[in-house]
């Protein structure tokens, strides 16, 4: 560690640095340092970006995770050239960061070894890493997928327009009989230009752009947006208050989904009372967000400084009693589906992610835990009510569909536990939130959430006027659509959608 | 088997009824807008909209419910409280105008081409296609299947192709990326057919609109036959507005 000293400046979740105590380093020792890091399993890549900082150069941020030490590292670099030498083949967790980078900056990572564009759109600063035209169409998924040749080969194609009531995406499969040789994903058709939109932020209409970033992780995007502006505001802590509601809510929207990944498991095992039930039970869950903010998505529920809404005494018992209901009747319906030999043999040794692999390519949140990584942002780098009040960590080791199922409902136990504790103890009065203060000029802060999915990592860094230079989100899609491919690898096609539904990634997080 | 029947037992029968004139909405959930005759037009709540979804025009201040993402930010600004959203659950609108919302509006009554009742009123099979959503209009679509909501006791029925269907409901502010998809299913889909609007980003964009990225407004692609505003709107108000779309609830109820 003692050889990247210099290169890196330590940090913490949610506390800014400013600008000028991180120094630039030559953009070849930066990405070094980074792949050694990556390789010694000493930290791992939690965002990597490039940006704008009002200068002609293009300046990459490197953002690592040391999940055992609980702290960060900053390094950047400020770059003199239009490429840099690519890092993806010795460090493959760094392969999807390299293209976004060539995407929106033009930036080429020389020696890339599937440099395709990732979400097909216009760069933010004019240059081109394909050279295509500035008023030229990009037609999403235009490029040489992977292909498989020989005469009893077939090429499958799937998407973007699903089959179901599903966001769009393309999958190329390359095929023998039934068994996949290589999936290839193609996605980008959900992209909003959110970050480039946040760009001279914050205003009035950021908080709602990252409470979209996906949808169903509004509470997750929302507290980490949140955070990076009580950071930067001079914030050192919300009200005990307010601090109790977001937590709750995250972990209401951790069951909601986790309730209804356990049912869609189970459909995609032809197993229907759990599917049917659980449908329904994640519903039952969005309705007690509802009964928060009106809305079932948790919008507008958190604010910088704090939260818009509370419940009072009246409202905390409602909110158990139908809590209480609703989860044993999630028990009834897990325990249904985890006791039935048929679902669970379709469930176990289907999808295995490795544990070596699941750290090689920076897995995080359930799939991570799924294949016996202990890796989790309440845990290692806890803020707000997460700090206090520990949630248990839950892993599985044999990183298949069933231990991804698994985690799921062991970790809905966890959050039920800690959701009735917390709302036994919510603060009745006292401040819901307290004044933020313009941003800090010239600093940057990483603000990290574990949503239900895994590890939604934002990273703001502000010009001299405290304006957003750059508002770079990491959805945990972004880290584990590559898990999703790696484990379709010699699995058999019609095990895709069990697959697919133990990650169940976002489209529009990804997209963003 | 004895274990799944218990189960059954236990978990009971869930389907609720719809329509329903007590329907158990959020009691914190915004409806449709409200505005007193008695504003004053000072213009603070047009000021802190993020979607600038708030006009002043001859009759007063008016809200457009397709772009509104439903915040309450303008019902807090409002030094009059002149503002106010009431808990309506059904909000869907067959023209875009009818969507604008100004002091003392009369509702209208939908107008719809007669040939979707007799055609499609005891059967309509659609085919769902996101275009750029967030997620929450498709989550909130979906959830029409689950048993609570028994989607399928209408007659609606969300099919896999595009050939099956009837036609479309779109999702999300239409992105650049997805144009050329959601027109190839929207061709593929045999006529007569009709299309549908859910969400603030399909009907207008909304907290995209001004997006570089995206081309916001189904109407701008095609015909719209029902609007459903809402960011997301609530399953109430989806199923409402496709069974007022196919004659189930008639007009005035």
């Amino acid at each position: 560690m003692n050889s990247q000293r210099g290169i890196f400046t330590p940090a913490r979740n949610c506390v800014p640095v400013p600008l000028s105590g991180i120094e630039p380093v030559p953009v070849e020792s930066l990405l070094d340092a980074v792949a050694a890091l990556c390789i010694a399993r000493e930290a791992r890549i939690a965002s990597l970006f490039a940006m704008k900082n009002g200068s002609a150069q293009v300046q990459i941020m490197a953002i690592l995770a040391d999940d055992q030490g609980g702290r960060l590292m900053i390094g950047t670099s400020l770059l003199d050239a239009d490429s840099f030498p690519s890092l993806s083949a010795k460090c493959p967790q760094a392969q999807l960061f390299e293209r976004e980078i060539a995407e929106q900056f033009g930036i080429v990572p020389a020696g890339h070894p599937r440099f395709n564009p990732v979400r097909f759109h216009h760069s933010f600063s004019g240059r081109d890493a394909w050279f295509r035209l500035e008023g030229q169409d990009i037609q999403p998924s235009v490029i040489p997928f992977v292909r498989v040749e020989g005469s009893d080969v077939h090429e499958v194609a799937v998407g973007p327009v699903h089959a179901g009531i599903i966001e769009p995406g393309h999958f190329r499969f390359q095929c023998h009989g039934e068994k996949v040789f290589n999936l290839e994903i193609s996605l980008g058709y959900q992209h909003r230009g959110i970050e480039k939109s946040l760009i001279g932020g914050p205003d009035g209409r950021s908080i709602h752009l990252v409470e979209t970033a996906a949808g169903d992780s509004t509470i997750a995007h929302t507290t980490a947006y949140c955070q990076t502006l009580e950071a930067l505001g001079s914030v050192r802590q919300i009200p005990l208050r307010a601090m109790t509601v977001r937590a709750i809510l995250l972990e209401l929207e951790r069951m909601a989904n986790h309730a209804g990944d356990i049912g869609a498991l189970a459909n995609d095992a032809a197993f229907l009372p759990t599917a049917s039930y659980c449908g329904r039970i994640r519903g039952d869950f969005l309705n007690m967000t509802a009964m928060f903010c009106g809305n079932r998505f948790g919008r507008s529920a958190v604010l910088p400084g704090g939260v818009r809404f509370t419940l009072d005494r009246d409202g905390v018992e409602e909110l158990k009693r139908r809590f209480k209901n609703s989860f044993g009747d999630l028990e009834d319906a897990a325990n249904l589906l985890f006791e039935s030999s048929t679902a669970v043999e379709r469930f176990e040794n289907c999808g295995i992610l490795p544990r070596e692999t699941a750290e090689e390519i920076g897995i995080v949140g359930v799939a991570a835990r799924a294949s016996g990584i202990r890796r989790d942002i309440r845990f290692d780098f806890p803020t707000g009510l997460f700090s206090f009040a520990q949630i248990p960590l839950v892993s599985c080791d044999s990183g298949d569909v069933y231990a991804r199922a698994f985690v799921r409902w062991l970790e809905a136990r966890n959050s039920a536990s800690f959701i009735l504790e917390q709302l036994d103890s919510l603060p009745q009065d006292g401040a819901m939130g307290i004044p933020v203060q313009a941003p800090k000029p010239d600093s940057i802060v990483v603000s990290m959430v574990e949503g239900w999915r895994g590890e939604v990592c934002h990273t703001a860094v502000t010009g001299p006027d405290g304006r957003f230079l750059r508002y770079k989100i990491v959805d945990p899609s972004f880290h584990n659509w590559g898990g999703l491919e790696v484990v379709l690898k010699d699995e058999l096609i019609y095990n895709f959608p069990l697959c697919n539904k133990s990650f169940n990634l976002s489209y529009c997080g990804f997209d963003l | 088997m004895i274990r799944v029947l218990k189960s059954r037992f236990k978990q009971g029968h869930r389907t609720f009824k719809f329509p329903d004139p007590n329907f158990p909405m959020p009691e914190r959930f915004l409806g449709m807008p409200q505005i007193k005759e008695s504003c004053s037009q000072c213009m603070k709540c047009l000021e802190i909209c993020p979607v600038s979804c708030i006009k002043k025009s001859g009759e007063g201040v008016s809200i457009d419910i397709g772009a509104c993402i439903f915040c309450g930010k303008c019902v807090a600004a409002c030094p009059e409280k002149a503002i106010s959203f009431n808990r309506e659950y059904s909000l869907c609108a067959s023209s875009r105008n009818d969507l604008v919302i100004s002091p003392c509006m009369e509702r209208k009554a939908l107008s719809l081409r007669k040939e979707i009742r007799s055609l499609f009123g005891r059967s309509l099979k659609l085919r769902e296609v996101s275009a750029g959503g967030c997620g929450a209009c498709e989550a909130d679509v979906n959830v029409l299947g689950t048993i609570g909501w028994d989607l399928g006791r209408f007659g609606i029925q969300f099919v896999a192709s595009p050939r099956h269907a009837d036609g479309i409901l779109v999702t999300g502010p239409i992105t650049k990326n997805m144009t050329l998809a959601l027109q190839k299913t929207y061709d593929a889909v045999p006529s007569p057919k009709v299309v549908i609007a859910v969400g603030a980003c399909a009907i207008s964009g909304g907290i995209f609109r001004d997006g570089s990225e995206i081309r916001g407004g189904l109407e701008n692609f095609f015909p719209v036959d029902i609007f459903i505003p809402g960011c997301p709107p609530h399953p109430a108000t989806i199923l409402d507005g496709l069974l007022r779309l196919i004659g189930k609830i008639k007009a005035g109820a």
